[in-house]
């Protein structure tokens, strides 16, 4: 069983026991345009919810990824490395950013559900 | 708030047909601009390289100055150029600057019938035209040309595109002009543009701009945002004002001495002439130079550039993803003694320092040449 979350952020995260799968939104994708740099937290450290989680370029310019919750960063996405054109072909699926072991799953009430975030992202616009 | 200038933004004549293409909208001096449409900036970008892309840049100012010889000796005595022997309907690439030779604009000015048409920055085109008018006394009729749009078409197909609306427009040379009948509607039209591709940009009426731009399009080509033309005119390695170029620079610190008359260099007589030879004679400390970073590292606009020893020896000024050379590009400003071609750099980016080496300009350039020159 796994369960996907959202957070305001639009990074989603795919949870699976104590494990979450981290990338960004389909929807962030269309803000952000063509992706053509992307650089991952290294495997071993530690991020916070909210936290500094990596970035990623555009043509247009760089912006921050942020996780969604704490934990500890257990591998990451090389392929989106060596192709970052992928994050926008599938964002939601085969290009996710990174898997962290969950520190702390009461963070994980505090993102929304698929509904609540579509609503969120149509609502703020850009 | 009597004081309070009007601070609406305007709007070009193509902007409902922006509208209509999905085009994603920028305030970019002053004006609302397509950054992009819904291909994306590397596919609008691969589509001009590869056929031919429309650029609506009306947000320029087209300033007609008429006068006659009297006019030409005025503008020698401002802009480094050989006007004299400027022949009709050829245009030069030059500069307005101030008496320390640091650039207030960077122009196209054309030899018309009557006078000159003078293309400046969207950005610097109000304040131009002051110092222009102030500069010449207000000797001459000055027209800032508002009444009409400003159209680019660049890439290779472009010549094939707009010859079948505007017969005969293949004839033009680069960097010449001529009017051309639309309708009943005269168009000026040179052959020129910023992309490192063969084009031509196209001053139209207004009220004749979204239609015949239509016809560019029934015919193959397709708009392109603000977006892919940062990314074609640094693939070219040409300056944008405002980054390789400002008040604070002069053309000899920004490597283009080649646009200053060699006549002119000799005779002097105009404005900045003596801070000019200076640099010339003596050097200057700082020069525009390419940079490619090694990897996929985009090093963006103020990126502090680093010698081996950690010193900072420049400033990056342009930073993108060129889509033609599939890979980051640069342009920046370095200590004259770090700027020979592939030296070693580095670049500072959220913290870290990452290998990169100066190279030449520009990072893309056409492997054929057809029948222009």
């Amino acid at each position: 069983m796994s369960e996907v979350k959202y957070s305001k952020e639009h990074e989603w995260i795919k949870i699976e026991g104590d494990v979450g799968t981290v990338g960004i939104t389909q929807h962030a994708t269309e803000m952000l345009g063509d992706i053509v740099f992307v650089e991952l937290p290294d495997v071993g450290s530690s991020v916070e919810k909210d936290g500094n989680a990596g970035v990623v370029e555009s043509t247009k310019a760089a912006s921050d990824v942020y996780t969604p919750i704490s934990g500890e960063i257990t591998e990451s996405n090389q392929a989106i490395v060596d192709d970052p054109g992928k994050i926008n072909s599938d964002p939601e699926n085969e290009a996710w950013f990174f898997k962290l072991k969950i520190k702390d799953s009461n963070e994980l009430d505090s993102l929304m559900n698929k509904e609540e975030y579509d609503k969120f992202a149509k609502e703020s616009g850009n | 708030m009597g004081t309070e200038v009007n601070m609406e933004i305007k709007k070009t004549s193509l902007n409902k047909l922006h509208e209509t293409n999905k085009a994603k909208f920028v305030e970019f001096a002053g004006y609302e601009m397509p950054i992009q449409y819904s291909a994306g900036i590397i596919e609008e970008h691969k589509f001009t390289r590869s056929h031919s892309g429309i650029f609506d840049v009306s947000h320029m100012g087209q300033l007609f100055i008429y006068g006659d010889d009297n006019l030409t000796d005025d503008l020698e005595k401002i802009f480094p150029l050989d006007l004299k022997n400027l022949k009709l309907n050829s245009s030069k690439y030059s500069f307005l600057m101030n008496d320390d030779a640091k650039v207030y604009d960077d122009l196209i000015i054309t030899k018309i019938e009557g006078g000159f048409l003078i293309i400046l920055n969207a950005a610097c085109k109000d304040n131009d035209f002051k110092i222009l008018s102030s500069l010449l006394n207000d000797k001459y009729k000055m027209v800032l040309d508002n009444t009409r749009s400003l159209i680019a078409i660049q890439g290779p197909k472009s010549v094939e595109i707009l010859n079948t609306i505007l017969s005969n427009v293949s004839d033009l040379t680069f960097m010449s002009g001529n009017w051309f009948m639309y309708k009943d509607q005269k168009l000026f039209v040179t052959r020129s543009g910023y992309t490192g591709e063969d084009g031509f940009e196209i001053s139209i009426e207004n009220n004749f701009a979204e239609e015949f731009t239509k016809r560019l399009l029934d015919n193959g080509a397709k708009l392109i945002g603000l977006g892919a033309r940062d990314t074609l005119r640094l693939e070219a390695g040409l300056c944008l004002y405002g980054h390789e170029l400002d008040i604070n620079k002069s053309p000899i610190e920004a490597n283009l001495k080649w646009a200053i008359s060699k006549e002119r260099l000799i005779k002097g007589g105009f404005i900045g002439f003596d801070n000019i030879v200076n640099q010339i004679n003596s050097g200057t400390n700082q020069i525009r130079v390419g940079i490619k970073p090694e990897g996929r590292l985009i090093a963006r606009e103020k990126t502090k550039v680093f010698n081996k020893n950690d010193e900072v020896i420049g400033e990056v000024t342009s930073g993108t993803f060129g889509p033609s050379v599939n890979g980051p590009i640069a342009m920046g400003f370095v200590n004259k003694e770090f700027s020979k071609k592939e030296t070693k750099i580095f670049l500072e980016v959220r913290g870290k320092k990452h290998p990169a080496s100066i190279c030449g300009l520009p990072f893309y350039k056409k492997s054929y040449v057809k029948g222009v020159n």
